[in-house]
């Protein structure tokens, strides 16, 4: 028994909730649509002005992804970013995991001193490193090729991660370690042994989102990497697949679709564990 | 808790972490001051000290200036937009419904997505012959055929479109951050403010923001920093053209710097993002100094 | 001053319509403090809620002051309400948390601090005006809760286990002047509560809850001594009320009330059992005996019996002894339904 006054209202709610949906949905996801059509669209159909652009006036094509992946270094970019993903995925870990439970366990006070200057150093930016760090790399010879971004990546993903983890482990039970302890574990060992394993969720988004971080990177790829075989996927795209002035459409963005979709899916999926790990961070 | 024997556990599990950032972060920063009042050139061998000479350069450069202001312009027409946006999408995303999981995939779309990926999406959109914007202003007659605007090719436009893109890139992050403060309100409070008599704008504006301040300034501060600091749309979209119309102070700095092979020069010209982060920081540090007392 | 009334009130939840309150119709007194008790689950917050406009009712009816408010936002009923959690505005100062409920309403700055002032004052923490809720004790948050409640003089009061997150040695004394509170200040008041010594010590009139549906609505005397049911009967007091079954029906008697048969004059004698000690409990002001009773036909039973310390009998574990209920103290109940019924012959 609702009442016709609280009705209306509700109903011009609802009508508001749903159009500022609607409109922000669509201008947030249409250019991924685009893409999605793009990619498919045979290219007398793409590049005649009179045609209808939001409809297939001719036979949707796979010409542009064979393109893609025969004639264009697509493949070798994706492979590129993921096995530097991979390699800095790891460095990471391995410094950023210990980095974090001493910070939230072991060190007192200063402890989150040092855990917030090691924040503060992801706001430094790229823009104004990637100067003295190009002399660096080229001093290291490892100007153009991955080991490059490999080698700098770190410099970013340890921060970010460190931080996130720091508030993960602050949310473990301290009771947990010391019954280990008590137990007969050594701190190390407690760590090892209790601590990581069941701290792997933490750890997996940890890992998702070093991985996603490592993929968007633009400035750095850029900056380090010249020729385009030792390209990663976020700078060959959009800088490669040209033929003198004019872009591969059709290929261009299926490339896009392609470099995006998946990557968005498994963040879509950690994202309510970052928002946990970031908010215990933040508002502590 | 921990014993005097394995006090040097602490130090010894964070010092690798710490060492490797001082050494890619820490030593670039100040490798970055020292070009800066330096004359290093790609090339070059020696260093010689120059003091302010760089700067005094870079500052009766007029191209500079523009970028400088540009700079501003485009961090904070976005950061508004994005404020404002970020807002309204938090306040009809906080409550529960069908779909949403499916809506809140869509909406993170531009933030996951990497940045030059997303911004090549937009350069097809807003391309100069076959812009589906244009075709449909076009066909809506809003505008005459072949005098279509130029998205990327008028100063003024290809501003508004970088604004516009980089905004598109952003929603999604602060909008995640603002949804966060949503959920951290207890629901007790809205509730007592309702029973006091508080309407829906009331608690809006006396309650619920100002509890969730904290939170949107982190927003905030994150936006303007990598805003300030970003020159990845910018630089697929226009290069910084057309005529330098675009050009910001990271891209003028990559531009000089990498591309130029100045160094002295565009390091001096990336210190004048130093400023910025300074204030920035310190209002984090700040704010986060408060809400901890509380 | 108001009367608050409600109809067949309701609330049904989604899955599987489970019910949180089911057909409650209860009328209050004007100035009353009336205490809704009852265990987690059974309803009586979603039915203060719904009081309050917080929740929306399946079916029912809300009278307050004579007025149908079901369609009324919170703002339109002009009640006051103080949550389990206090709810206190985190950002503002005591002051402002206070004025913030005369501001919503737009009353004049001078009047607003007036009034803020002598709703301080009342509380006794005018001298925290100016902190923080974060700086503030339990007990102080809790009058500051009260001060922004009745600063707006409403015709209702309702309050949320107000008293629960009080450590149990401020909770006595916050209990005593709450109830002083409410009697000068005579508005009618809806306490919800699970603890029954709170509900027994502060209530005019107790509504006994479970279920979502009220089992007894009456003074404390009346539900304790006469309770409608045996959910009634067992959930208050403590030991809660011995329950036996009796030919047909279930025999209860208060833990109080089973005394050595020497206790009581003959006369009253009038149900002999034999009980059998099994441990016992000494409280220093009273002393519990657990065991079970013997004989036909209530052999096996478990029964607790409270004496007084003032009497200086002991009773060694596994000794039999003769135990009596008077007539008037027993209570008898449906074996099915658990309702009061008719006393029936026992012996």
């Amino acid at each position: 028994m609702i009442p016709a006054g609280a009705r209306a209202r509700r109903l011009g709610l609802k009508i508001f909730h749903w159009s500022v949906l609607a409109v922000f949905s669509v201008l947030l996801a249409f250019p991924f649509y685009w893409m999605l059509i793009t990619s498919f669209k045979s290219t007398r159909d793409l590049y005649d002005l009179e045609n209808n652009p939001f409809v297939f006036n001719q036979r949707p094509t796979l010409a542009h992804i064979r393109l893609l992946f025969g004639e264009t270094l697509f493949l070798r970019w994706l492979g590129n970013t993921a096995f530097a993903g991979l390699v800095v995925v790891a460095i990471t870990l391995v410094l950023a995991v210990p980095a974090a439970y001493s910070l939230a366990r072991l060190t007192g006070r200063w402890g989150g001193r040092v855990g917030i200057g090691i924040f503060l150093t992801y706001l430094v930016p790229p823009t104004l490193l990637f100067i003295p760090l190009s002399r660096i790399v080229a001093w290291l010879h490892l100007q153009d090729t991955l080991w490059a971004i490999i080698v700098v990546y770190p410099s970013f993903t340890i921060p970010f991660s460190t931080w996130l983890l720091m508030g993960f482990f602050k949310s473990i039970p301290r009771e947990l370690e010391d019954a280990a302890m008590v137990d007969g574990l050594s701190r190390f060992q407690t760590f090892l042994k209790m601590v990581i394993p069941i701290s792997v969720s933490g750890i997996l988004t940890v890992v998702i989102f070093t991985f996603t971080l490592v993929s968007q990177e633009f400035v750095y790829a850029l900056t380090f990497i010249s020729s385009a075989a030792h390209q990663t996927v976020g700078v060959g795209v959009p800088i490669y697949l040209v033929r003198g002035d004019v872009y591969y459409w059709g290929s261009l963005m299926a490339a896009c679709l392609i470099a995006s979709l998946p990557i968005a899916a498994l963040y879509n999926l950690f994202l309510d564990r970052f928002i946990a790990g970031f908010t215990v961070g933040a508002v502590k | 808790m921990t014993s005097g024997r394995q006090r040097w556990l602490g130090p010894v599990m964070f010092l690798p972490a710490v060492l490797y950032v001082i050494a890619l972060v820490g030593v670039p920063f100040v490798l970055a001051f020292l070009y800066s009042v330096g004359d290093v050139k790609v090339g070059s061998v020696g260093y010689h000290f120059v003091g302010l000479k760089n700067f005094a350069s870079v500052l009766r450069n007029p191209t500079f200036l523009v970028a400088l202001r540009n700079s501003f312009v485009f961090t904070i027409s976005s950061q508004v937009l994005v404020l404002i946006g970020a807002n309204l999408l938090a306040l009809v995303l906080k409550d529960a419904f069908r779909g949403r999981r499916l809506l809140r995939f869509l909406i993170l779309l531009p933030w996951v997505a990497p940045v030059s990926i997303g911004s090549i999406g937009w350069k097809w959109i807003l391309d100069s012959l076959y812009s589906v914007i244009n075709w449909v202003l076009v066909h809506l007659h809003l505008v005459k055929p072949f005098s279509a605007p130029m998205w990327l090719g008028e100063p003024k436009l290809a501003m508004l479109s970088v604004i516009l893109v980089h905004t598109w890139h952003m929603l999604p992050f602060a909008t995640v951050i603002i949804l966060a403060g949503w959920t951290a309100i207890p629901r007790d409070i809205p509730e007592a403010a309702a029973v006091d008599g508080a309407g829906f704008f009331r608690r809006l504006a006396q309650i619920e923001i100002p509890m969730m301040l904290p939170i949107i300034n982190v927003a905030v501060l994150f936006g303007v920093i990598f805003t300030f600091t970003d020159m990845t749309v910018i630089y697929i979209l226009t290069r910084g053209g057309p005529y330098d119309t675009t050009q910001v102070v990271p891209s003028m700095a990559f531009f000089t710097g990498i591309l130029g092979g100045d160094l002295a020069e565009g390091a001096a010209i990336s210190m004048f993002l130093v400023p910025l982060l300074v204030v920035v920081a310190g209002l984090m540090l700040r704010s986060a100094h408060r809400s901890e007392v509380a | 001053m108001a009367v608050v009334r409600t109809r067949g009130l309701t609330k049904l939840f989604r899955k599987g319509q489970v019910g949180a309150v089911v057909d409650v119709s209860l009328e209050s007194r004007e100035g009353e403090f009336l205490v809704l008790l009852g265990p987690s689950g059974s309803g009586k917050t979603t039915l203060l809620r719904m009081i309050a406009g917080l929740e929306e009712p399946t079916s029912g009816e809300i009278w307050i002051g004579g007025t149908l408010v079901n369609d009324m936002t919170p703002r339109q009923r002009r009640i006051a309400m103080v949550f389990q959690s206090y709810a206190l505005y985190p950002h503002l100062t005591v002051f402002g948390n206070i004025v913030f409920p005369l501001k919503a309403v737009g009353v004049p700055k001078e009047d607003r601090k007036k009034k803020a002032e002598w709703a301080a004052g009342l509380l006794g923490i005018a001298h925290l005006l100016d902190r923080r809720p974060r700086e503030l004790s339990g007990g102080e948050r809790q009058r500051v809760a009260l001060a922004r409640a009745i600063v707006r003089e409403p015709s209702l009061f309702l309050l949320d286990e107000p008293l629960s997150n009080l450590d149990a040695k401020l909770r006595a004394s916050a209990r005593e002047e709450l109830e002083q509170f409410q009697k000068r200040i005579g508005t009618t008041t809806l306490y919800v509560t699970h603890d029954q010594v709170e509900a027994m010590a502060m209530g005019d009139r107790v509504a006994v809850m479970n279920s979502g549906s009220v089992r007894q609505l009456g003074t404390p005397a009346e539900v304790y001594d006469d309770p409608a049911d045996t959910f009634v009967a067992t959930f208050l007091g403590s030991p809660p009320m011995n329950l036996v079954p009796a030919n047909s029906a279930i025999a209860g008697f208060r833990p109080e009330h089973f005394l050595p048969a020497g206790f009581l004059p003959p006369e009253e004698r009038d149900l002999l059992l034999r009980f059998r000690v099994g441990h016992e409990e000494y409280l220093g002001a009273e002393r519990i005996l657990y065991g079970v009773l013997e004989g036909e036909p209530f052999e096996g039973q478990k029964v607790v019996s409270r004496i007084a310390a003032t009497h200086a009998v002991r009773f060694a574990p596994d000794t039999v002894h003769d135990f009596a209920v008077a007539e008037r103290n027993l209570k008898f109940f449906d074996p099915e339904t658990g309702v009061k019924t008719a006393p029936i012959r026992l012996t």
